[in-house]
């Protein structure tokens, strides 16, 4: 399907009907309504993500989206693309040998704190130093929504969860600073509020090349919100909008998130570092010469 | 499906000298695979060792990951966007992957693992051999499940089985396990590598249809799905879960069961056809060893040694020993006149389990058992079919653990 058409969607009342969103074709519609709960900030990063996607003139046949288990893990479901969910934690090994057995893709991990950051925290940090050319979008919404609300290596100290209901005392992660630290060559950080700017480094994440990091900060109205009484989605957006605090190169270890505290938001980190790919075929080439004979991987026999 | 031959690149023809684990390499490169993914473990290492050095010179690689989850995991993420890949593991990296061997039986993710055995339970005996995870290999995923394994006796079957595997898992779209141990992968023998035209290849089940006809997980006749991988406008979904034909979650009773039966069923109608069975001495037998890996060699002497002593004993090796080959021992098991099974294997008795459940009581089964670390004498096994000739039933089967623990 070519993008126009993706765009124009298949109105059925005619010429008179609204125009049609410009995300629709990029979503399965027949696959709606979602799982997410009302007031739940998951969907309006995926109509960003959309949106980045649409502009950034990708050939959306070249676009894989890989997610991992939770919430945000659903995404893959629901975008109309090639789409993989996988096992608790294991996205981004998954999309590594993906993007390593065909550099020709894009590769998407769309996954949540939980499953990136705790269950998959190892694979995290090595996939940032290898710098494998993989866009990571993780949305944290400090807590596991999934399962019910239980403690997240990002729940803030202080705050309520459904395993630590005397409030947490452990410090969590602060992801950005983690991110860097491991060798990310991009790293930013919005919320659901600031739709515009997520979208703007979204793009800026796909046209990247090397391990690209953003950080959603997303409501959880059901399970944090509720346990920690803040409110519904709407209220945790106002807290977003008056808190956040715009600071494009801050350091990252400056941007700790505190039980309602002040959230830096702003695009942290935007370097040049050789992809693993590139190291890989210059120390191949530098050892074998012309025996390196390249790193695509075909499989030989397609009958 | 029309059987291709394998890429003359991948093909090491000729007569060698090499190790099981070397085998292996190179029967997984002429088997076509590009991509392999592990993480360092004694004695399975030496396969991606060769591996790395050999396969940057014929357009592929191999990834060293941070840990068993995450090779495990990558080498489904290749298979997804084209390749042909496996891992390789033994005893703690093994339980470490089982997660992901139950994904790829979910998914119908055409891929191998390699466990070459070594002693555990835990971290074990690092160096020294056992036969210890063959029940883990058939059940240690969590739900219900069908794979296939191999046991490779030699390291002339580590490549003849290694090409074997892959085949079998582009037939019908499982996980393969080629169930190697310490002994068959570090021992070096005579290995004989055809050319490439004489290696036939199973191709991949490319989907012909168009993306609008396409349902990634709708089943063919012979309950198998047609392949699309990521890249080519199929935008296809991939999931875990239980899902429909389309690929997407379905969290029903009747989805569930729709797609339980049909992955369990895939392997299970086709269990004759997968046997894969040495067979030596077995025609006049009234005692009939069963043994696999390189077990099986000890137990051929055994027999020999039996028959030396006028006791008609016979060897019946199961290469592909899951699915068990359940047909050849139900007609042995009927034989007039069989005086019963001897069951030699490096582990506490686990094989046995499935020679019992199919003798199901009409003669006896004696294990053989061994906590591993070394392999059994020939003698052990011998005394075996001795006893087992002169109709002694006591410490029968599986209850013969209690001899090993006494």
């Amino acid at each position: 399907m070519s993008e126009e058409q993706m765009i124009a969607g298949t109105p059925e009342g005619g010429a008179e009907c609204l125009p049609p969103n410009p995300v629709e074709g990029f979503l399965r519609s027949e696959r709606m309504p979602h799982i997410w709960c009302p007031g739940c900030g998951i969907g309006t990063t995926v109509n960003c993500f959309a949106r980045a996607l649409l502009q950034s003139k990708l050939d959306l046949n070249k676009v894989a989206v890989v997610s991992g288990i939770g919430c945000t893990g659903r995404v893959a479901g629901y975008v109309n693309l090639d789409s993989f969910h996988t096992t608790h934690g294991r996205a981004i090994p998954f999309a590594t040998g993906m993007k390593l057995a065909n550099p020709d893709l894009t590769v998407v991990v769309y996954s949540g704190d939980g499953d990136l950051i705790s269950i998959g925290g190892n694979h995290f940090i090595h996939a940032a130093r290898r710098n494998v050319d993989l866009k990571i979008i993780c949305i944290n919404n400090f807590t596991y929504g999934m399962t019910g609300g239980q403690l997240a290596p990002t729940t803030p100290v202080t705050a309520i969860s459904s395993t630590t209901p005397y409030g947490c005392y452990e410090q969590p992660f602060n992801l950005p600073n983690l991110a860097e630290s491991a060798g990310a060559v991009y790293v930013a950080r919005w919320t659901t509020y600031h739709v515009r700017q997520l979208t703007h480094s979204i793009g800026e994440a796909l046209r990247k090349k090397g391990f690209s990091f953003i950080e959603i900060v997303s409501q959880c109205p059901t399970l944090y919100e509720r346990r920690n009484k803040l409110g519904d989605g709407l209220d945790m957006m106002e807290y977003f909008k008056e808190s956040s605090v715009v600071k494009h190169g801050a350091a990252t270890k400056e941007a700790g998130i505190g039980f309602q505290g002040p959230i830096t938001v702003g695009k942290f980190v935007d370097i040049e570092r050789p992809t693993f790919l590139d190291l890989m075929d210059k120390q191949m080439t530098r050892t074998l010469d012309a025996h390196y004979t390249g790193s695509v991987v075909e499989d030989h026999v397609r009958g | 499906m029309k059987l291709a031959h394998a890429d003359p690149a991948g093909v090491l023809t000729g007569t060698h000298f090499l190790d099981g684990d070397q085998a292996c390499c190179e029967g997984a490169l002429a088997a076509g695979s590009r991509f392999a993914a592990g993480y360092p473990i004694t004695p399975s290492t030496e396969i991606v060792e060769r591996f790395s050095q050999r396969v940057p010179q014929i357009g592929g690689m191999f990834l060293q990951m941070e840990d068993e989850l995450a090779a495990s995991i990558a080498i489904q993420g290749a298979v997804w966007a084209g390749a042909k890949s496996f891992t390789v593991t033994s005893g703690p990296g093994f339980s470490l992957m089982m997660e992901h061997i139950g994904y790829a039986a979910m998914t119908e993710t055409p891929c191998v693992f390699v466990d070459v055995q070594r002693g555990g339970p835990s971290t074990g005996l690092p160096t020294l051999p056992a036969q210890a995870d063959m029940m883990q290999a058939r059940w240690g995923s969590h739900g219900d499940y069908q794979i296939i394994a191999l046991c490779p006796s030699s390291p002339q079957e580590c490549f003849d089985l290694t090409v074997h595997a892959f085949n079998l898992s582009e037939q019908f779209r499982v996980p393969v396990l080629v169930m190697m141990d310490e002994v068959v992968g570090h021992m070096t023998e005579k290995v004989v590598i055809p050319p490439a035209e004489q290696i036939e290849i199973y191709p991949r089940r490319y989907t012909t249809l168009p993306p609008n006809e396409y349902q990634a997980f709708q089943a063919e006749d012979d309950l198998v799905p047609q392949f699309a991988r990521a890249g080519e406008g199929y935008h296809f979904h991939v999931t875990g879960l239980t899902h429909d034909e389309h690929g997407y979650p379905a969290m029903n009773v009747e989805t569930q069961h729709r797609l339980v039966a049909r992955l369990m069923e895939k392997i299970r109608r086709n269990a004759e056809a997968l046997a894969r069975n040495e067979e030596y001495r077995l025609d006049d037998a009234d005692v009939v060893v069963i043994a696999y890996g390189i077990t099986a060699r000890v137990a051929m002497r055994a027999v020999q040694m039996a028959r030396e002593r006028g006791v008609r004993a016979g060897l019946l090796r199961p290469q592909v020993i899951w699915p068990f080959p359940e047909k050849r021992l139900r007609e042995l098991a009927e034989r007039n006149g069989l005086a019963g099974f001897v069951v030699a294997e490096m582990n506490c008795g686990q094989v046995c389990y499935e020679v019992e459940r199919l003798v199901a009581g009409r003669v006896p089964v004696l294990l053989e058992p061994h906590t591993g670390g070394t392999v059994h004498k020939p003698e052990q096994i011998l005394d075996a079919i001795l006893k087992c000739s002169a109709g002694l039933q006591a410490g029968t089967g599986t209850q013969a653990l209690q001899e090993v623990t006494r």
